[in-house]
């Protein structure tokens, strides 16, 4: 398996507080890689250094075997490497239809074939009967549904999913957890943030484990459960075996 | 693949619209005054004004209290191409569309590189639009304080823009210009651009993280915005056959460009069009109850300022009433009614 | 460190500047109309504190453009001057009346025109201001035509015995001319900017507005009722013009359009000073002023506001949050 994405010492400094240190890990091509940890550890943070929000204060990101740490998050996102937000953010004046057909455009200039693309996007993920809906008129999981099909309209490489379960009843989040694994495998990289601790052990193929901006462990889920560090640090406190 | 047959249909669709309003437009020379077709030509070049206003302010989202700045811009390149170069008023609508576009350029990249959004940049096009005339106002080139009259071909002539026979073609360039500008207000919304306009103006961040470079697509914005609205100052100069630095860059001429739209429907195709055709109607209805009421009102008669008053009290209205304008107002009616 | 170092430089380029310019000959020749630049900028930059410390309320508290602001000037300072003409009543007693009245009629437009859109899209917010205004200016010439009219004040160049010193109006500082009315518009605009922000830092009331601006949702958690101190706050907005109008009546031509010239130098001013920022509206009204004045000396011929916009554009790009900062919206 090649490596994709690579975050190779990240620092990131807020005045005196340290959110990231010296965060190295390596996403290989066609994985679900799993970040857990608990809140404040860092999480969102690392998603913000990787897609350009924010540039790390040290270290490198490497994507596709370019650096990419002090590019606009524009660039990123148009090279393949796409984010969604912890806190969704649709074009709410804009209709369903409208949201991915502005994704779809990415990497297709005639309005009928991004059209198409659009529609046969909303189509797999699911929301094909609310395409002339306002997004804003959407529930949660439907916003979040959007979200992703925004994404996957600009046919990502690598997909960094913040929190797509938060918020879920057990039955969306399990569609959810469906559509992320059949992403998956059609070919889409995809590095997911993650509370609901069951859905994410049973999701992804690694998991990395960040607690106060270190990384504390990487491996397989059955390995991290097991890890005496991060059973201790994290597991063992503010284990969740179901969505709250 | 339904979603190709409802694109080309959406599409043609504005365009059938299109005809139709352009053929009916095309009628009004028929039996009304000179007075009136003026107002109408007049109106027609305030809503192509808008038309451009909306681009910016309505697709993109960046509100512009300045548009006098592109407008004034394009009526005086018409008029000082035309009066000092005698270079065609034609070639003068394009070359003043280029200048005011240029303009938008330089102007919006400094204003969006440092950041300014909403009221900010309300308030910075306010400000270049007032420099502007200010610095016209002093610039004898240009005429300084007593502005540019442009002298009288005589007749009737394609070539100098000028139409004093027949007010009706001067009617109808106006509403050709109008159809124009409309032909690439609908390319431009159903289009890459257009679409990520509107993801510029509901969320820079979200729309940055689909690939959009929001920075590009505003300045992409203000030069097609800037180009449409200075084509509308430039044949208003033709149309005045004068201009100077109130008629151009006044903050009046803002205001005027940017209601058309609002009362219409900001963000919408027809918008500026209709905004232009209910308050020319309404300006025009107010001024004439003013001038000649009925017998029951007759002590309003010839006071000065009260039209505007009318005028004034039903914008208020309009805005708390149809905050979306007429058409925003009447989509929302038909899917009611739809559903 | 660069702060002092940067202090430490604009005090020397100060001293020298006061030593090398009295000693210049440009000094020689133009040291009265500079003064009286200076002072009839500062002068007037007063008013325009007073006028922009009622928007820069508004904006800041309510985030709403208001561009009626210069409209409900003139119905002030139409007060001001029928209460003159027709009771004789002094535009310094009048006060009393303006502002009052002025409270109540911001509070009137607040409740029945501005609250229906506090949710909408600004260029609504701005538009319906803009009517509003329209509607204001429009009444004052059905009303009373567009004659410009002004007052004589009876006072304006008597001697004053002070006891200490006489004062003989019009006044003679340093060659520069003071008269009577814009010396008391000066000192009773600096008086009610105090007043104003004893009020809004000090009360109770002030700190509800505050809070009302900063965190709405987290005021109306601890009780605060936001749309009543939005309510307060235009009517507060409105009364800074009630006081303004009548302070400007004996110095200005009174016409339906007197008012609406404050309204831009007032953006100008607040955007200067930060929005939301008392002390910010008081220093930014007098640089402004001042900007205006010696616009009209150094670029003879301009208009005096084109410094004014070049100040302002500068301003908005390179420091937006105000020369004292603030906040950022």
């Amino acid at each position: 398996m090649s490596t994709i994405l690579e975050v190779k010492g990240a620092t990131k400094r807020f005045g005196g507080l340290t959110a990231l240190h010296d965060i190295s890990l390596d996403v290989g091509e066609g994985e679900i890689l799993g970040i857990i940890g608990p809140n404040g550890a860092g999480k969102t943070t690392l998603f913000n250094l990787i897609s350009g929000a924010i540039p790390p204060d040290e270290g490198q990101i490497v994507f596709d075997g370019e650096r990419i740490d002090q590019l606009a998050p524009h660039i990123i996102a148009a090279r393949g490497l796409v984010r969604t937000f912890q806190i969704v953010k649709p074009f709410g004046g804009l209709t369903v239809f409208e949201n991915v057909l502005v994704a779809a455009f990415l990497r297709r200039s005639d309005p009928l074939v991004a059209s198409a693309h659009a529609r046969s996007i909303l189509e797999y993920v699911g929301l094909a009967s609310f395409a002339d809906r306002q997004a804003k008129g959407l529930t949660l999981a439907g916003r979040k549904r959007l979200e992703l099909a925004r994404t996957l309209a600009t046919d990502p490489k690598v997909l960094l999913l913040d929190e797509v379960l938060a918020g879920l009843t057990p039955t969306e989040g399990a569609e959810m957890v469906t559509l992320v694994k059949s992403i998956r495998d059609g070919g889409v990289t995809v590095v997911v943030i993650e509370h609901v601790m069951a859905a994410i052990m049973a999701l992804s193929d690694r998991i990395a484990v960040i607690h106060h901006g270190e990384l504390l462990a990487v491996g397989q889920p059955s390995q991290i459960a097991k890890d005496p560090k991060v059973v201790d640090a994290y597991l063992g406190k503010e284990f969740q075996i179901a969505p709250d | 693949m339904s979603g190709l047959r409802q694109l080309a249909a959406a599409s043609s669709r504005d365009l059938l619209v299109l005809l139709a309003v352009v053929t009916v437009l095309a009628l009004v020379p028929l039996g009304v005054s000179t007075f009136t077709l003026s107002v109408a030509t007049a109106a027609l070049i305030f809503a192509l004004a808008g038309i451009g206003w909306n681009v910016l302010s309505g697709f993109a989202g960046q509100f512009s209290f300045g548009h006098a700045a592109y407008f004034g811009l394009g009526a005086y390149t018409v008029a000082v191409t035309f009066t000092r170069y005698s270079i065609s008023p034609w070639l003068g609508l394009v070359l003043g569309g280029l200048v005011a576009a240029a303009f938008g350029l330089l102007t919006g990249w400094i204003s969006f590189r440092f950041g300014l959004k909403g009221a900010y940049f309300a308030l910075a096009t306010f400000a270049l639009a007032e420099l502007l005339r200010l610095t016209f106002n002093n610039f004898d080139y240009v005429g300084a304080g007593v502005g540019i009259t442009i002298p009288l071909a005589g007749g009737d002539s394609w070539g100098t823009l000028q139409f004093e026979d027949t007010l009706a073609i001067r009617y109808f360039v106006a509403l050709g210009l109008v159809a124009l500008g409309t032909m690439a207000v609908i390319a431009v919304k159903k289009s890459r651009i257009g679409s990520r306009m509107l993801a510029v103006r509901e969320d820079e961040d979200a729309a940055a993280s689909l690939g959009i470079n929001p920075l590009r697509t505003k300045l992409t914005a203000i030069a097609i915005s800037g180009f449409i609205t200075a084509v509308a100052g430039g044949y208003y100069a033709m149309f005045l056959m004068f201009v100077d630095s109130d008629v151009a860059f006044g903050p009046f001429i803002s205001v005027v460009i940017l209601l058309r739209p609002i009362v219409g429907g900001v963000g919408t195709i027809w918008g500026p069009v209709v905004g232009a055709a209910i308050l020319s109607t309404l300006g025009e209805a107010t001024r004439t109850l003013v001038r000649e009421p009925p017998s029951f009102l007759q002590a309003i008669e010839g006071v000065n300022g009260l039209d505007q008053v009318i005028f004034g009290l039903i914008l208020v209205l309009v805005i708390i009433r149809a905050p979306d304008g007429v058409v925003g107002w009447f989509n929302r009616f038909r899917r009611r009614s739809a559903s | 460190m660069r702060g002092r170092s940067r202090k430490a430089a604009w005090a020397v380029l100060a001293i020298v500047a006061a030593v090398a310019v009295p000693q210049s000959t440009w000094w020689d020749t133009n040291h009265t109309v500079f003064a009286q630049a200076v002072v009839s900028g500062l002068l007037i930059g007063g008013v325009y504190s007073l006028v922009a410390m009622g928007l820069s309320l508004v904006f800041g508290v309510l985030d709403i453009i208001n561009f009626a602001h210069g409209a409900l000037m003139t119905i002030a300072i139409y007060a001001s001057y029928l209460l003159f003409q027709n009771y004789g009543v002094d535009p310094y007693l009048s006060l009393f009346v303006t502002i009052p009245l002025m409270f109540v009629i911001g509070v009137g437009i607040q409740r029945f025109a501005i609250n229906p859109v506090m949710d909408a899209p600004v260029h609504n917010q701005l538009l319906l201001t803009l009517g509003i205004a329209i509607i204001i200016e429009n009444l004052a010439l059905v009303l009373f035509t567009g004659t410009p009219r002004s007052i004589e004040l009876a006072y304006a160049r008597n001697e004053f015995d002070l006891g200490v010193v006489t004062l003989d109006f019009p006044l003679r500082v340093f060659g520069a001319v003071i008269s009577l009315p814009k010396l008391i518009a000066f000192l009773v605009a600096l008086l009610l900017a105090g007043v104003l922000y004893l009020l809004i830092q000090r009360t109770q009331l002030g700190t509800a507005i505050r809070a009302s601006a900063q965190e709405p949702e987290g005021a109306e958690l601890v009780g605060v009722d936001v749309r009543r101190m939005y309510t307060i706050t235009f009517g507060i907005g409105a009364a800074c013009v009630g006081a303004a109008g009548a302070l400007v009546l004996p110095f200005l031509f009174v016409s339906p359009t007197a008012g609406s010239t404050f309204t831009i130098i007032a953006f100008v001013v607040v955007v200067l000073g930060g929005m939301g920022s008392i002390p910010g509206a008081l220093i930014g009204g007098l640089v402004i002023g001042l900007t205006q004045e010696l616009t009209q000396l150094f670029v003879p011929g301009s208009s005096k506001f084109l410094g004014v916009f070049i100040v302002f554009l500068a301003v908005l790009l390179f420091r937006p949050e105000g020369i004292l900062g603030g906040v950022r919206r």
